[in-house]
């Protein structure tokens, strides 16, 4: 029973997200990681489990917690608020099952205040998460921040609703 | 009697350092052309009440080469107005026109209601490699001459020759120097939404002729800084995916990056004698303020040891002292220390967020990004000797302040109907311009000292 519940709590949260998601203007595209070399037969979806966060192909299957990875945060803050440390932590466990795998956490803000104090809060938001992922022992070498301040915004009006949107760390995988 | 009281001859380093200029723009133009978007246009938002009436009467033009399409008078009046302090006379609206002292009928000129007349010629230098600039500045009411002097003039630096009589004439009835013969650097973003956004650094003319792409990326650029002579410009480029301090000579449009530690390099602001810069780091885990030499050859200093955001440092006036962002204590709010790093001291204590410090007239005005809440960021000063804060802008989203040479103007970026626009005000908050470029967004505005 708190087996299903946990699940349907994770379903929950990967719908909220993903429909957190949607909303997201697409340009400028984010840079997407590399596709996966393409697999020798199809890839049996129904056979795989969601929860695997070992198995790279639930990187691209949006059952998945791994096909999540931004995290959003509050005004002038950087800590990761609880519903998206599931996110954090099933990126953590693929990354310490996948040793060849590299990700870059790039911190960003919203477009108020200052230019150069915005990036050092970006990179705050960045290192949270960093912070969280070496707490469950992934290796430095395989995770590094950049923060972009306020210059990379997936949302351009000038509202709150916009401004949410642009908190974020997006987990942006360089190596699978 | 018409002789000039005060008459500065022609001196051969003069001479030099506008051939020097010219090799310099020169080099500039033969990198990258301006987009044609990128040119600012200057619109005056609101002037001074009783500006000082004045007529630049058209310069007679006794030169071999052709007349520019904009006379030298036109671009002096222009100078003038846009400073808010004066009211220049339409140029059709003169019925005299003199060209020397002892053609000036004073009486016509009372009539007119004007204060002061600027009359001029341009000729041949007497080497014939250029042009000199004669001009002479009359008190109508006194009959006085004010100012006399020649002023030699590179070819193809006319432009800029007026800007330095518009300085003179400006400093001879304000008292403080003008800014005239100065250039702003700025970013113009274009292609936004596209997916191919294009980032530009553009230098231009303090009046905004003359733009020249100094480097263009599809990755940020942001805080651009001028080196003391005006000749370099330090600034953050993406180009590599992460944050660089890159130094561009803009004499060579040689390129150096002088700083690309892991993390944040960011925020460069260069020490009076132009050896030093001031960046902010964070190798050590959180944002610290650092001063690096320019050319590598002394160890990076760690000024700030502090686990919060210490950013965006500024000099004192005399190298003393830096300036600083720092939220140690919850918020952002200006520090200041000595260069060492020790005696820190709060500076800001109204407002909840005060950030981007940088300073004018001796440090006594302190300008910044202020907000009393968390939704409108609008320019201030704080006047350090009446200790009193005034807020200059009316933004929601105003940032970047920078301050002309002579401390007489703020120019800051602002959000206009959701495009990034330029804005200046003047420092008491009476004159007001608005700077805009035909295409994309214009933010981060660097204006540079003096160009001697």
């Amino acid at each position: 029973m708190k087996t299903v519940m946990r699940f349907a709590a994770l379903v929950m949260m990967a719908a909220l997200v993903a429909a957190c998601a949607r909303e997201v203007t697409p340009e400028p595209a984010p840079p997407e990681p590399t596709p996966p070399p393409a697999p020798e037969r199809p890839v049996e979806t129904d056979r795989l489990d969601p929860r695997d966060f070992t198995d790279a192909r639930n990187l691209d299957n949006p059952d998945s917690l791994l096909s999540q990875r931004v995290i959003y945060f509050e005004f002038d803050r950087s800590n990761v608020r609880a519903q998206f440390r599931p996110i954090v932590d099933a990126h953590a466990a693929y990354l310490r099952a996948n040793p060849t795998a590299r990700v870059i956490l790039e911190g960003h803000t919203d477009e108020r205040g200052s230019r150069e104090y915005n990036l050092g809060l970006g990179e705050r938001r960045g290192t949270s998460v960093y912070e969280i992922m070496r707490a469950s022992n992934v290796p430095s070498r395989q995770i590094e921040v950049v923060s972009y301040g306020e210059e990379r915004p997936v949302c351009r009006e000038s509202n709150e609703d916009c401004w949410q949107r642009n908190r974020r760390t997006e987990i942006v995988y360089t190596a699978r | 009697m018409y002789l000039p009281e005060k008459l500065i001859s022609t001196s051969a380093s003069t001479g030099k350092r506008v051939a020097r200029r010219l090799i310099l723009l020169g080099f500039v133009l033969a990198l990258l052309p301006a987009s044609a978007w990128s040119q600012l246009r200057i619109e005056i938002v609101d002037g001074v009440e009783g500006a000082m009436p004045i007529a630049v009467v058209p310069f007679a033009w006794d030169s071999s080469a052709p007349e520019p399409a904009t006379g030298v008078a036109e671009i002096i009046s222009a100078n003038l107005r846009r400073s808010g302090l004066f009211d220049p006379m339409a140029e059709r609206d003169m019925i005299d026109r003199p060209t020397r002292p002892p053609e000036v009928r004073f009486g016509t000129w009372r009539l007119l209601r004007v204060d002061h007349v600027v009359i001029g010629r341009v000729t041949d230098d007497e080497e014939g490699w250029g042009q000199e600039i004669e001009y002479h500045l009359l008190d109508v009411h006194t009959g006085r001459i004010l100012l006399s002097q020649a002023l030699p003039v590179a070819p193809g630096d006319l432009r800029f020759a007026a800007h330095r009589v518009s300085d003179a004439v400006y400093e001879a009835l304000i008292g403080i120097p003008g800014a005239f013969a100065t250039r702003i650097a700025y970013v113009v973003v274009t292609g936004t939404g596209t997916g191919e956004e294009v980032f530009e650094l553009v230098v231009a003319d303090a009046d905004g002729h003359n733009p020249q792409t100094i480097v263009r990326n599809t990755q940020p650029i942001l805080s651009p800084a001028w080196s003391p002579d005006g000749r370099r410009l330090a600034y953050v480029s993406f180009a590599t995916g992460r944050s660089n301090i890159i130094v561009q000579d803009l004499f060579t449009g040689q390129m150096r990056t002088v700083s690309s530690e892991r993390g944040i390099n960011g925020a460069p602001a260069w020490s009076q004698e132009g050896r030093e810069l001031a960046v902010s780091l964070s190798r050590g885990g959180s944002p610290d303020i650092w001063v690096i030499d320019v050319d590598g050859e002394a160890r990076p200093r760690q000024l700030t040891h502090h686990w919060s955001i210490n950013t965006e440092a500024a000099w004192s006036h005399d190298g003393r002292h830096i300036y600083f962002t720092s939220d140690r204590a919850g918020r952002p709010q200006i520090y200041r220390m000595d260069r060492r790093g020790d005696n820190v001291t709060r500076i800001t204590n109204e407002g909840r967020y005060n950030a981007r410090p940088t300073l004018a007239n001796q440090d006594r005005f302190l300008a910044v990004v202020y907000s009393d809440g968390d939704n409108d960021f609008r320019i201030a000063i704080h006047d350090r000797e009446t200790e009193r804060l005034r807020v200059l802008s009316d933004g929601r989203l105003d940032e970047s302040p920078s301050f002309a040479p002579n401390g007489s103007m703020v120019l800051y970026a602002a959000r206009q109907e959701g495009r990034g626009v330029l804005a200046a005000v003047s420092a008491d908050g009476r004159v007001r311009q608005r700077l805009v470029v035909s295409e994309g967004d214009v933010r981060e505005p660097a204006w540079s000292p003096i160009i001697r």
